[in-house]
């Protein structure tokens, strides 16, 4: 990715560009893990809201549908948005190879971003909710958060603008592409259901047409960008095929922006507006294959590298997640199977292992490799690293194992005609405990991350001169031959 | 594909196609809809909401209980939904019209509402099932909405609408539960929630009012 340069030189530029981006990247993601925090403590109020209705019932800012919202919200604006801007403003600058201008206009609009959402998510606790699902934020709190993405937009396209000449990146066409389809999401679904509303059920349409273009158009193309960096990056090798991650790319954005129409199967819409959704969720495998595809051959062979490496271990927990949650978010839309799932706690699972085992667990990978370079420090504990992925790991799978199941028996009974509507609540009721006791896991796996994070901040721990591993590279055959992976601030190769 | 020019209008081009398909084109399709005037009594479908239940519709979005509870019907074809007893129709675009925005829901958490109205009239019953919902609803795990209701001394005579408190939240000795305005508001957009009256495009009109199915029974006050 640096041409011919000498490597010396190169260094020198990377650190220089690192050092123009410390501060807003590192105001984005510390802004990100405190709001994780805050959403998982809702999220997990929510979730034994559902198994204890008793729980915490007196007040009305703590009701369940102020909660919920409240939690997703959080989530999705607070920390993925947040900590997905930081990773994509890192990379644009890496690769784009220029410096960042400006910056303290750039933590401001951090700022300004994070003042929207507290704003948006008081008003929600307030009462003041929209309850349309993705964009409950009041009609006040959402031009602040406009507002506070511009620049970061702005900035986005216009260091792609100003970058140095050569070849330009898989990475860069999904971050351009991202930073240029969020804001007309966001204006379009802001202006037709809040600012001037629509009447009747075009509502449904454009809501999902916004809540799945922003997993697909936003999230997924950041989520993308990083795995398509971070996986060649640690290893030390290039992207398998340049004409898949074409492919991958184009047929992304031409299938997934159909694809909200899927989840309004049998609702009140003319027929070919579901039936185009289902035909582009369906064609979702051609990019979804191309991807995979792509990464696994970039990987194949050095796959020991997940036992050391925790950006990759985490990039390509979450790159895999993605071919499966893809998988299943194609087949959820035939209408045979959505017969059943539609309706059911099987959709939150499938949700959770989108957001979460894909995009969440790809963003703290990136995380690992970006922190040493802007703090110029190493992680200070690899057994903190090691619980984090655990906790993680396990806490999403159980998560989504539990929702999957309870979902689908619920869906049993939710379509059985015989059957009296509340023993779907009861059969889902001991896989909703479950849930509950998921979250727990990811509640620890975040505070662990955040004090691991908190701690790195302040330089904390003895200093290393080389990047904190999971496990010792061992002398084996394969370690011999391989250079060791270049993690952390000691060693940048490629 | 190194290109800007390419690449930014490639972009903006692809993703316009589902802007146009799936916002624009239906915003024009839907956006011309009325209500159908029935011919022998003037009655409009779907009837004009008061403005009451427009203030219960606020309620009702500030509260969420679109998270539990979807407001649509799946056709016959598709769906076991008019077995199940949601309503004797498919809804169809035309139910929505009067609501902004319409809570068309994406989870059955809790039972559709669709026709609400009709399978549970009693005001009472709401106020109630609001205040103690675990004790009217056995089974259930809908939280209470004991906030939307005040408690306050008897006065000469007891309020006509105070709440039969049958659980643990029973008022002190002299004093009784009465709902709020925000609580009245709420029940009356519920009991707005009717969408079996005929439409031509919908199939499987026949008009009645009582819907049969399991659920219609099991949720029928004691």
């Amino acid at each position: 990715m640096n041409g011919g340069m000498p490597d010396a030189e190169s260094r020198i530029e990377r650190a220089e560009i690192d050092r123009s981006l410390r501060g807003p990247v590192l105001f984005f993601f510390s802004s990100g893990v405190a709001w994780l925090l805050v959403g998982s403590l809702l999220g997990l109020l929510a979730a034994w809201k559902m198994v204890f209705p008793g729980l915490l019932d007196s007040a009305d800012w703590l009701t369940f549908g102020r909660v919920r919202p409240a939690h997703l919200n959080i989530v999705i604006y607070g920390w993925a948005s947040a900590v997905g801007m930081g990773v994509g403003i890192w990379l644009m600058a890496r690769l784009c190879r220029v410096a960042l201008r400006h910056r303290a206009l750039l933590v401001a609009s951090g700022v300004v971003w994070n003042v929207g959402v507290a704003a948006g998510t008081v008003g929600i606790l307030c009462g003041q909710s929209r309850s349309i699902e993705w964009l409950e934020f009041p009609g006040w709190a959402t031009p602040i958060l406009f507002l506070g993405y511009a620049l970061v937009g702005a900035w986005g396209v216009i260091m792609f603008r100003y970058r140095r000449p050569g070849h330009v990146y898989v990475s860069q066409w999904y971050l351009l592409a991202a930073f240029l389809w969020f804001p007309w999401l966001y204006a379009t679904a802001n202006i037709l259901l809040i600012w001037r509303p629509v009447a009747g059920s075009v509502v449904g349409a454009v809501n999902w047409w916004y809540g799945h273009n922003i997993l697909g158009l936003w999230f997924t193309p950041i989520g993308l960008a990083s795995a398509y960096y971070m996986i060649p990056k640690v290893l030390g090798r290039p992207v398998h095929s340049y004409y898949l991650a074409i492919i991958g790319f184009w047929a992304l954005a031409l299938f997934y922006s159909w694809n909200g129409m899927h989840h309004l199967i049998g609702g009140p819409f003319p027929a070919w507006m579901v039936s185009a959704s289902v035909v582009a969720s369906v064609m979702m495998f051609v990019p979804v294959i191309a991807v995979a595809i792509n990464h696994h051959l970039t990987m194949r062979g050095h796959f020991h590298y997940l036992k050391w490496s925790p950006t990759l271990r985490f990039t390509v927990f979450g790159a895999m997640t993605y071919t499966a949650v893809s998988f299943q978010g194609s087949l959820m839309a035939l209408p045979a199977v959505n017969n059943l799932t539609h309706f059911t706690d099987y959709t939150v699972g499938h949700a959770h292992l989108g957001l979460y085992g894909f995009f969440t667990m790809t963003m703290f990978g990136a995380m690992y490799y970006i922190v040493p370079r802007l703090v110029g420090w190493e992680w200070p504990s690899a057994r903190m690293i090691r619980w984090h992925f655990w906790l993680a790991a396990s806490g999403i799978a159980l998560m989504f194992a539990t929702l999957t199941l309870g979902g689908f028996v619920q869906g049993l009974e939710l379509n059985d005609p015989q059957s009296a509507f509340m023993s779907s609540v009861a059969v889902a009721a001991p896989f909703r405990f479950v849930r509950g006791l998921a979250g727990f896991l990811l509640m620890a796996a975040h505070l662990v991350f955040a004090v691991l994070f908190v701690r790195m901040l302040l330089r904390r721990g003895e200093r290393r001169e080389e990047a904190t591993l999971l496990a010792r590279v061992e002398d084996s055959a394969t370690a011999r031959t391989e250079p060791r992976p270049p993690e952390g601030g000691g060693i940048t190769a490629v | 594909m190194s290109r800007l020019p390419t690449l930014f209008f490639g972009i903006l081009a692809v993703f316009a196609t589902s802007w146009l398909g799936l916002v624009v084109y239906p915003y024009v399709q839907l956006g011309h809809l009325q209500p159908e005037r029935s011919a022998t009594t003037g009655a409009l479908t779907p009837a004009p909401l008061t403005s009451s239940a427009v203030a219960g519709e606020r309620v009702f979005a500030a509260n969420g209980c679109v998270y539990c509870h979807s407001q649509q019907v799946r056709a016959a074809w598709l769906s076991t939904d008019i077995e199940k007893g949601w309503g004797p129709r498919q809804t169809v675009a035309r139910d929505y019209l009067n609501e902004r925005p319409s809570f068309l829901g994406t989870m059955r958490t809790g039972p559709d509402l669709s026709n609400i109205a009709v399978r549970q009239p009693n005001v009472r019953w709401h106020f109630e099932h609001l205040y103690e919902p675990g004790v009217v609803s056995p089974g259930s795990i809908m939280p209470s909405f004991r906030f939307l209701f005040v408690e306050r001394p008897v006065g000469a005579t007891p309020s006509p609408d105070a709440v039969a408190v049958r659980g643990p939240h029973k008022p002190r000795a002299g004093y009784e539960i009465v709902p709020t305005q925000d609580a009245r508001d709420l029940v009356a957009y519920l009991l707005s929630l009717d969408r079996t009256q005929p439409l031509p495009e919908a199939d499987g009109t026949n008009g009645t009012k009582r819907t049969d199915g399991p659920n219609a029974a099991k949720e029928a006050k004691p």
